[in-house]
C-alpha cells in the first residue's frame, strides 16, 4: 500500500529538460511544483569533472550516464508476424536517465524544423497530390504553425545561449546561415563555432558545387554568455567529449546549466530524485488524473497527489507510461484504431567516410565540439522538387565530426585486414586524415500503419510489468531517400579531396543494434483529430485534460531535424497554454 | 505547504553519500536492488552538491590475472600480439597491456552483464534482434580460449595456442575469422571477432584500465589524450598538435604513479 504525501499543484514526471522547464515556467505561476525523476542527480562535480570525464571507455562504450537495461528496457521485432525480443543491451537509441536527462550528455545541436515539417500532410498532398505517398504512410499535420512555435524557438535559444549564423531575419535571407530556415525574429544569442579544418573544408566544397553551406547551430557556446535567468556559461574548449558526455565546462546547454541553479533556489519547488513513477493514477471517471505512485530506491511505494500531471519522461517511457496506465486508447495496426504508442519513428541516418592522404592532410579530428558542423540543407524536407525522385522527406548533410574519441574513430581505407600488422599500420597512417561525420547524412521518419509501440505479451521488467514492444522497419521510402542522400553527401566528400569515400548506406531491416541516434519519437502525437492523436495542439491529453504529455513523444512523424530545440520548444508553448488559458479555466483547451 | 525543511534535507545529504558511494563500489547505476532502506527525500532550496563527492575511476592492479587462469592469460597475451604485432616504434598487444585490460574487464562489471536483461526466455532472433545469449563475456570467453587450445593441440601434436609458431597461430586465427576452423561449444568466429574488438578497445582506452601501456597507441596515431582545451588550436588549420598525449593518471614525467 503506497503511503501518501501531501498534495502539491503540480507534478512532474521526468525531470530532464522539458520538465525543467515546465517547473520554471508553472513556479513562476506561483503553483507548487514537485519533480520526480526516476535517476539520480547528476551535476558537472560530481558526475563528470575535468579530471576522469575524457574517459571514451567509461561514459561511450560502457554507457555510464545512461539507463540500465535490468532496470527498464522494450523489446523488438521488425514485423508484426516476428516474435518480439528483448533488447539486452543498448544499440539503437540509448535512453537517458537522472536529472537533466538526455540534456547531459547529448551533442547539443540546435535545429528549428521547416514551416512546412508542421503541416507535413497538406503540403505534400497539395504539391504532388495523395497519391504520391505510400498507401500506409500515415504522416499527419502537428496542429501548430511555425509562426505559432516561433516565439518558443527564440525563447529556447537564448535560454541555451545558442551559437549560430542566422539565415533567415524576419524573412530577409542573411549570408552565411541556413537560407532554407523559417524567419526568425532576432539572431542567434551567439556567433557560431569556430570550425576545425575538415569542417572548414567541406564548407568550401560545398560552396564550389554550388550549395550554400552554413555552421550547424550549437547549444555549445562560442563565447560567455549569461542567459535571461542569469545563470553564467563559459566558452566550449573544444575538447571533443560532447555526445554520450556530460560537460565539465558549464559550456553546453542542458538543465544543470541553463535552469536548475535557478529554479532550485525557488520556495515553490522540490524534486526527488532515485524515484520512479509506475503509475499515472485517474479517479473513477476515467477522465481525470489525481496524482502518481512512485517507487523509490527501496521498493517502497508513494503516492503523490496533485491537480495537474506534467508527463515529461524520455518518449518512450512517456508512452509505456501511458499504456501501463491505461490512460487514452491503445493503438490496434490491424484495424488501424487507437491513439497510443501510433506513429512511432526514429531517424533515417547514415554517413560517408573520406580518407584523405596523410602526407598532405592534418585534420587534428579531436579538436572537435558535439555540434560542430558546416552542414547544407538543400535536400531537407521539401527544400527541393521529389517529383522525379518517387520519395518525400530529406534531410541535411554535413561534416559534423564531433571528436575522434580512439576507440571508435581509427578507420582503416577499404582492403585492410581487420587485424594484424597491416591493420595497424593504416591505422597509423590515417587517424589524422580521416573524415568521420557520425550522423553525416540526418533523414527524415515518417511514419507508418506498421511502424508502433505496445504491450509485450512475454518479457516482464522488475516490478512485473509488461515491457513495451516496439515494431520497426524501414520502409521502401526510408531506404530510397537515405540513398539519394548518401550520394549527394559523398560527392562533396570526393571534392574535399578524399582518395577513398565510403558510403555507409542505411538499409533495411531496422537493426536495433546499430547506434542510429537517440532521436526516437511519436507514441503519443500532437494533432487535431482525438481518432489520430493522443494529445490536442497544446499537448493535452485529450482523454485527461488535467495531464499535458511532453517530449518527442508528440511528433506525429520525425522530420530531417536533431528533435530537442523543437522538444524545448513545445515545452513553452504548453507553459503558455497553461499558464494563459488552463489555470483560468481548467478544461479541454480544445473541443474534440 | 512549507517545502524547506531542514532537517529533510540534512538527511537527505547523508543519504545522498552513501547512495554514491554504494554505486561507485557496484560498479553500476543500479541502486534499485539495493536493500539499504534509502525512502524518499526530497531535494529543495539548494543543489544537492557535496565537495569531492565524484567516483573517480579505480585504476587496474598490476599482479597476477583476476579473471583468467594461466593457461587462459597465455593465449590471449598470444591472440594480442597476433591482432597488434609488435614493431619498431611501438609495441604490441601484449606489451602494450591488452591481455591484462581484459583480464581486468571481465573480472568485472562488464563480464558479468551487470545492468543487462537477462531475464528469461533466450529465444533465437534474428539478428537486427541482437544478442540474445544468457552466458556474458567472461563465459565466452572461458569457454572459446578453452576450446581453442584444445583444437590447436589436437591439430599441432599437444601444443596450445600459445606455442605455436607464430605462422601457425595466424592460420588458426584466420581460420577462426572464416569460419573454417569450428570450436566444440564455443562459437570461434564470434569469440575471435570479440576478441579483436577487446584488444583493439584495451590498446586505446586510458591507460587507467591497463592497456595503452606509456599511452603507446596514442602516441602512435597522434591523439593527445584526456585534455579539455584546444582553444588555441581550432583556428589553427593542417598543422600537427605539438604537445605528447596526457592520460587520466597525468604522464610518466609528472609523477611515478603514472604508467
Amino acid at each position: 500500500m503506497a503511503r501518501k504525501l501531501s498534495k502539491k499543484d503540480v507534478v512532474i514526471i521526468g525531470f530532464g529538460w522539458t520538465g525543467a522547464i515546465m517547473a520554471n515556467e508553472l513556479t513562476d505561476e506561483g503553483l507548487d511544483v514537485i519533480a520526480i525523476e526516476r535517476g539520480p542527480w547528476r551535476d558537472a562535480p560530481t558526475d563528470f569533472p575535468p579530471g576522469y570525464m575524457q574517459d571514451e571507455l567509461r561514459y561511450r562504450v560502457r554507457h555510464e550516464l545512461f539507463l540500465r537495461p535490468d532496470q527498464i528496457t522494450f523489446t523488438f521485432r521488425n514485423k508484426t508476424d516476428q516474435t518480439a525480443l528483448p533488447i539486452r543491451s543498448w544499440g539503437a537509441f540509448m535512453p537517458p536517465n537522472g536529472v537533466g536527462g538526455g540534456g547531459v550528455h547529448w551533442n547539443a545541436e540546435m535545429w528549428r524544423f521547416l514551416p512546412s515539417d508542421f503541416v507535413l500532410k497538406t503540403h505534400l498532398t497539395e504539391r504532388y497530390g495523395k497519391d504520391f505517398l505510400p498507401e500506409d504512410m500515415t504522416i499527419q499535420d502537428w496542429g501548430i504553425t511555425y509562426d505559432e512555435l516561433e516565439p518558443h524557438y527564440d525563447r529556447f535559444e537564448y535560454l541555451c545561449g545558442t551559437s549560430g549564423t542566422a539565415g533567415n531575419l524576419n524573412g530577409k535571407i542573411m549570408e552565411g546561415g541556413n537560407p532554407f530556415e523559417g524567419p526568425r525574429s532576432r539572431p542567434y544569442p551567439t556567433p557560431a563555432q569556430a570550425q576545425p579544418f575538415s569542417h572548414t573544408l567541406f564548407g568550401k566544397a560545398a560552396r564550389e558545387l554550388g550549395y550554400k553551406p552554413f555552421p550547424q547551430p550549437s547549444g555549445n557556446l562560442s563565447q560567455a554568455y549569461t542567459n535571461p535567468l542569469g545563470l553564467q556559461m563559459g566558452p566550449c574548449t573544444y575538447c571533443g567529449f560532447c555526445e554520450w558526455f556530460g560537460c565539465s565546462n558549464y559550456s553546453k546547454a542542458s538543465p544543470q546549466t541553463t535552469i536548475l541553479p535557478y529554479l532550485i533556489r525557488k520556495p515553490n519547488f522540490s524534486a526527488r530524485d532515485n524515484s520512479e513513477v509506475v503509475k499515472i493514477n485517474v479517479d473513477s471517471s476515467g477522465k481525470h488524473a489525481t496524482g502518481v505512485t512512485f517507487v523509490d530506491t527501496s521498493g517502497e511505494e508513494w503516492e503523490q497527489p496533485a491537480d495537474l500531471v506534467i508527463l515529461s519522461a524520455f518518449s518512450l517511457f512517456n508512452v509505456q507510461l501511458l499504456l501501463h496506465s491505461k490512460i487514452g486508447t491503445p493503438y490496434d495496426p490491424a484495424s488501424n484504431t487507437g491513439v497510443i504508442g501510433r506513429n512511432y519513428t526514429h531517424q533515417t541516418i547514415s554517413t560517408v567516410n573520406g580518407f584523405f592522404d596523410h602526407k598532405k592532410f592534418n585534420f587534428n579530428p579531436f579538436i572537435a565540439s558535439g555540434a560542430i558542423g558546416m552542414c547544407i540543407d538543400e535536400f531537407n524536407g521539401d527544400n527541393f522538387d521529389h517529383g522525379p525522385y518517387g520519395f518525400v522527406g530529406g534531410g541535411y548533410v554535413g561534416q559534423v565530426q564531433t571528436g575522434a574519441r580512439p576507440i571508435e574513430s581509427t578507420l582503416t581505407p577499404p582492403g585492410t585486414p581487420k587485424w594484424g600488422a597491416a591493420w595497424k599500420s593504416a591505422v597509423r597512417d590515417n587517424y589524422l586524415s580521416t573524415v568521420k561525420p557520425g550522423t553525416g547524412v540526418h533523414g527524415s521518419s515518417y511514419a507508418y500503419r506498421d511502424v508502433y509501440l505496445g504491450l509485450d505479451p512475454t518479457y516482464k521488467d522488475r516490478f512485473g510489468r509488461p515491457l513495451m514492444q516496439i515494431t520497426m522497419d524501414l520502409h521502401d521510402n526510408e531506404v530510397k531517400q537515405n540513398h539519394f542522400l548518401t550520394d549527394k553527401f559523398a560527392e562533396i566528400i570526393k571534392a574535399m579531396g578524399a582518395d577513398h569515400v565510403i558510403k555507409q548506406y542505411r538499409t533495411a531491416p531496422y537493426d536495433i543494434t546499430q547506434y542510429q541516434t537517440t532521436h526516437v519519437n511519436g507514441g503519443a502525437v500532437m494533432g487535431t483529430d482525438p481518432l489520430t492523436s493522443a494529445l490536442n495542439r497544446y499537448l493535452q491529453s485529450w482523454d485527461v485534460p488535467n495531464l499535458f504529455v511532453l517530449g518527442a513523444s508528440a511528433f506525429p512523424q520525425n522530420p530531417g531535424y536533431n528533435p530537442t530545440l523543437t522538444v524545448g520548444a513545445l515545452a513553452y508553448w504548453a507553459a503558455a497554454a497553461i499558464r494563459d488559458k488552463y489555470l483560468k479555466n481548467p478544461g479541454r483547451l480544445v473541443d474534440a | 505547504m512549507k517545502l524547506r525543511e531542514e532537517s529533510q534535507m540534512e538527511a537527505r545529504k547523508s543519504v545522498s553519500a552513501v547512495v554514491r558511494r554504494r554505486e561507485f563500489l557496484a560498479g553500476t547505476a543500479v541502486l534499485l536492488f539495493s536493500t539499504t532502506k534509502v525512502g524518499a527525500a526530497t531535494i529543495a532550496g539548494q543543489l544537492p552538491w557535496m565537495p569531492n563527492a565524484g567516483s573517480p575511476p579505480p585504476r587496474a592492479k598490476l599482479g597476477p590475472w583476476e579473471f583468467f587462469t594461466g593457461d587462459e592469460g597465455r593465449a590471449i597475451e598470444a591472440i594480442a600480439d597476433c591482432v597488434i604485432p609488435p614493431d619498431t616504434e611501438t609495441p604490441g598487444g601484449k606489451d602494450s597491456g591488452c591481455a591484462v585490460f581484459i583480464d581486468r574487464q571481465l573480472a568485472g562489471p562488464y563480464g558479468r552483464q551487470d545492468g543487462l536483461y537477462v531475464r528469461p526466455p533466450f529465444m533465437t532472433g534474428t539478428r537486427s534482434q541482437g544478442s540474445q545469449s544468457e552466458a556474458g563475456p567472461a563465459q565466452k570467453y572461458r569457454d572459446a580460449l578453452g576450446a581453442l587450445d584444445r583444437a590447436c593441440k589436437s591439430k599441432y601434436s599437444g601444443k596450445a595456442f600459445a606455442e605455436l609458431l607464430a605462422a601457425d597461430q595466424e592460420t588458426v586465427l584466420k581460420g577462426l575469422e572464416s569460419g573454417d576452423l569450428k570450436l566444440e561449444g564455443a562459437d570461434g568466429k564470434a569469440f575471435f571477432e570479440q576478441a579483436i574488438k577487446d584488444v583493439q578497445m584495451g590498446f586505446f582506452a586510458d591507460p587507467i584500465y591497463g592497456g595503452n601501456r606509456d599511452m603507446v597507441a596514442w602516441k602512435m596515431i597522434g591523439y593527445p589524450g584526456a585534455r579539455y582545451n584546444y582553444l588555441d588550436w581550432v583556428n589553427r588549420h593542417n598543422e600537427r598538435f605539438p604537445l605528447p598525449p596526457v592520460s587520466m593518471t597525468g604522464r610518466a614525467e609528472w609523477t611515478s604513479q603514472a604508467r
